[in-house]
C-alpha cells in the first residue's frame, strides 16, 4: 500500500489550471521530493493531500485512506508543515503543541511533545509565548506541530525558506532520522542541493503536470549531460559564444552533448591566444537536470 | 524516537472548545471586563436620565426594566464578537491551517465555536447583571424563560458571527457587519424602550428583527410581562437558530471560504 497515491488529480481556479491530470505515488518510508517553479502546483498538490483544498477531478489516497470519504483516517496518517509561518499569537509553544494533539484526539500526550521539543531544540522556549519567538524558532515549531500525533506521513512544504544554515542543517538532520525511523517525508523545496542530498525519489512539476518523475540517481544519471566550466582573460570568440553557455562573474558553463566538444570549445580560444584561467569539466548536480527538463518540458 | 505507528483516531472537539474558551479567558480585561463597563455607562446614563420620565411597566422602574435589556444585548453583541473575531483573526493570520488539518468534523467545528461564544456571552451577562443589582433588583417571575432565551439568543449569535467570519476576508468586513447591522438591530429591538411606545409602522418593523424577539422574551422571564409571547419569541428564537445553524453546517461540511 503506497503511503500517499495520487490519481489522475486535477484543479483549477478559474482559467488558471493548477494541477492537470496528476499521477503519482510515493511508498511507505521513501524520502520523496516534489520540485518544480512557483506556480508549478506543488503546494496546490500538498493542499489536496492534507484537505486544505478540494481537487475538481481524480482521487487522493494517505496511507490507503481517501482524504475526502475517509478524510478521518487520511489526516491522522498525515503531519503537514505548512509553508507560512503561521501561528496563534495567544499561546505558548507548549500550548500549541498540546492543542494540535488534542485535535487529533491525544489528550494526554506530553513526553513525546517534552521528547519533539528536546529534539527540535525548543526545550528552554517551551513556555515561551509563540509573539516572542525568531522566525526560526517559529520554524521548529510548526515541525514540532506537524509530528505530534505521530503521523507515518509527514509533508514538509518548503520548511527551510528564509531560514539560517544552522537551522537547514538541525531540521534536515532531523528530517533524516524520521525517515530513517520509518516516516514517509514529501519534501518542496527550492534549494535543490538539499532535495539531491536527501530525496530518493523525485517528481517535477510543470504547470500542473508531472513532467519528471524517477531515483534521484536515475535523473542525474540520465537527464543531464556534463558540463565545461571556462574563464579566459578577455572576450570569448563570437562561435564559442554562439553555443549559448551560462555566464556567471566572467566564467562559462557549456553544456556539452559530448565530451568531443570540448576541443570545438578551446580550438577558437587557443588559435585566438587567449589566456585560460579556469578551467573544468563538472558532473551534473540536481540543479542542471532540473533546467533541462523545464526547458523542455512544453508549458 | 520510536518507528511510526497507527495513529489512534480521537476527536478534537474538546480541545477545540478548551481553545476557543481559553482563547478570550486570556484576554478576559478585552473580552469580559470592558462590555461589562460599557453596560455599566448605559445604565448609568440611561437609568439616571430617563428614570423620573419614563415607565414602561407599573411598579417597574426604569433602570429595572432596563438592566434585563443591556444584559441581553450584551450577551448577545459578545457571543458574536467572540465567534466572528476568532475565524476572521485565524483567517487573516493563517493559523485556522491548525484546525483544519486535523480530523475535525464540520459538527464538532461547529459545536466547538458556537459553545465557546455562548459561555463569553454568559460571563459577560453574569458580569452586567452583577453590576445592575447596584442600581436595581428586577424581578425573577419566570427563571427558565431567562435561560432559554439567553441560551438560545448567544447561540443564534454565536451561528452569526461565524457566518460573518467565514465571509469575511479582512476585519473590515466584520467591523462592517457589527456596526451596520448588529449594532442598530441590537439597538432597534426594543433595549431601551417598550416598542408599544413607538409609532404603528415602527412596531410592525420591529417584528421582522429577530433581536426584538430575543431581548422581549429574555425580558418575559424577568418581568412575567413582555410586549409579544414569550412563545411566539421563542419560535422566532428558536426558528432563526435553527435555520443559520443549518446553513453553517453545510458550508462548513462543503469547506465554503475555509478548504478552496
Amino acid at each position: 500500500m503506497p503511503a500517499i497515491e495520487v490519481r489522475q488529480l486535477s484543479k483549477r481556479y478559474g482559467a488558471l489550471v493548477a494541477l492537470d491530470g496528476v499521477d503519482l505515488s510515493v511508498e511507505g518510508g521513501e524520502f520523496f521530493g516534489l520540485l518544480g517553479p512557483n506556480g508549478a502546483g506543488k503546494t496546490t498538490l500538498i493542499s489536496v493531500i492534507a484537505g486544505l483544498t478540494r481537487a475538481d477531478a481524480g482521487r487522493v489516497c494517505v496511507m490507503g485512506h481517501d482524504v475526502v470519504s475517509d478524510y478521518r483516517l487520511a489526516r491522522s496518517n498525515l503531519g503537514v508543515v505548512p509553508q507560512e509561518l503561521v501561528f496563534d499569537p495567544f499561546f505558548t509553544v507548549r500550548e500549541t503543541l498540546r492543542f494540535q494533539s488534542g485535535y487529533f484526539g491525544l489528550h494526554r500526550n506530553d513526553a513525546w511533545i517534552d521528547e519533539i521539543l528536546a529534539n527540535l531544540g525548543l526545550e528552554d522556549k517551551a513556555n515561551a509565548n509563540m509573539r516572542s519567538l525568531s522566525g526560526g524558532m517559529k520554524r521548529r515549531v510548526l515541525v514540532a506541530q506537524a509530528l505530534v500525533h505521530r503521523p507515518p506521513v509527514i509533508v514538509l512544504d518548503e520548511p527551510t525558506a528564509g531560514v539560517d544554515v544552522e537551522l537547514r542543517q538541525t531540521l534536515w538532520k532531523f528530517v533524516a532520522r524520521l525517515n530513517r525511523d520509518g516516516h514517509t517525508i514529501v519534501l518542496t523545496t527550492h534549494y535543490l542541493e538539499e532535495a539531491e542530498a536527501l530525496c530518493g525519489r523525485i517528481a517535477m512539476l510543470k504547470a500542473g503536470r508531472v513532467v519528471a518523475l524517477a531515483p534521484t540517481a536515475d535523473l542525474l544519471k540520465h537527464h543531464a549531460s556534463a558540463y565545461l566550466r571556462l574563464k579566459v582573460a578577455g572576450a570569448l570568440p563570437a562561435e564559442v559564444l554562439a553555443l549559448s553557455p551560462r555566464e556567471s562573474a566572467g566564467t562559462y558553463r557549456f553544456r556539452l552533448a559530448g565530451f568531443d566538444q570540448v576541443e570545438s570549445i578551446l580550438a577558437p580560444v587557443r588559435t585566438r591566444g587567449l589566456h585560460i584561467e579556469d578551467l573544468a569539466i563538472e558532473s551534473p548536480d540536481l540543479e542542471d537536470v532540473f533546467v533541462q527538463i523545464m526547458e523542455g518540458a512544453a508549458a | 524516537m520510536t518507528a511510526p505507528e497507527r495513529p489512534p483516531v480521537g476527536s478534537g472537539f474538546s480541545t477545540l472548545l478548551y481553545k476557543e474558551l481559553l482563547r478570550f479567558w486570556k484576554v478576559s480585561a478585552q473580552t469580559v471586563m470592558a462590555p461589562v463597563l460599557t453596560a455599566l455607562l448605559y445604565l448609568l446614563i440611561f437609568s439616571h436620565v430617563l428614570e423620573s420620565h419614563v415607565k414602561v411597566y407599573a411598579d417597574v422602574g426604569y433602570a429595572a426594566f432596563l438592566a434585563p435589556g443591556l444584559v441581553m444585548m450584551s450577551m448577545l453583541q459578545n457571543a458574536f464578537a467572540n465567534s466572528s473575531s476568532s475565524l476572521i483573526q485565524s483567517k487573516v493570520t493563517g493559523n485556522l491551517v491548525f484546525v483544519l488539518l486535523p480530523p475535525i468534523s464540520h459538527v464538532e467545528f461547529f459545536g466547538a465555536y458556537v459553545i465557546a461564544a455562548i459561555v463569553r456571552g454568559l460571563c459577560v451577562g453574569a458580569g452586567v447583571m452583577a453590576v445592575t443589582l447596584v442600581f436595581a433588583w428586577p424581578p425573577l417571575r419566570a427563571p427558565v424563560w431567562i435561560a432559554v432565551f439567553a441560551l438560545l439568543g448567544c447561540a443564534f449569535m454565536a451561528s452569526i458571527g461565524m457566518f460573518a467570519g467565514i465571509l469575511a476576508d479582512k476585519f473590515d468586513h466584520i467591523a462592517a457587519f457589527q456596526n451596520f447591522f448588529i449594532l442598530p438591530a441590537t439597538f432597534l429591538s426594543g433595549v431601551f424602550y417598550s416598542i408599544h411606545s413607538l409609532p404603528p409602522f415602527w412596531q410592525k418593523v420591529s417584528h421582522f428583527n429577530p433581536f426584538f424577539f430575543m431581548i422581549d422574551g429574555f425580558r418575559y422571564g424577568f418581568f412575567g410581562q413582555s410586549d409579544v409571547s414569550p412563545w411566539l419569541s421563542l419560535a422566532v428564537v428558536g426558528a432563526s437558530f435553527a435555520v443559520t445553524a443549518l446553513a453553517l453546517l453545510v458550508m462548513l461540511e462543503r469547506g465554503y471560504k475555509l478548504r478552496h
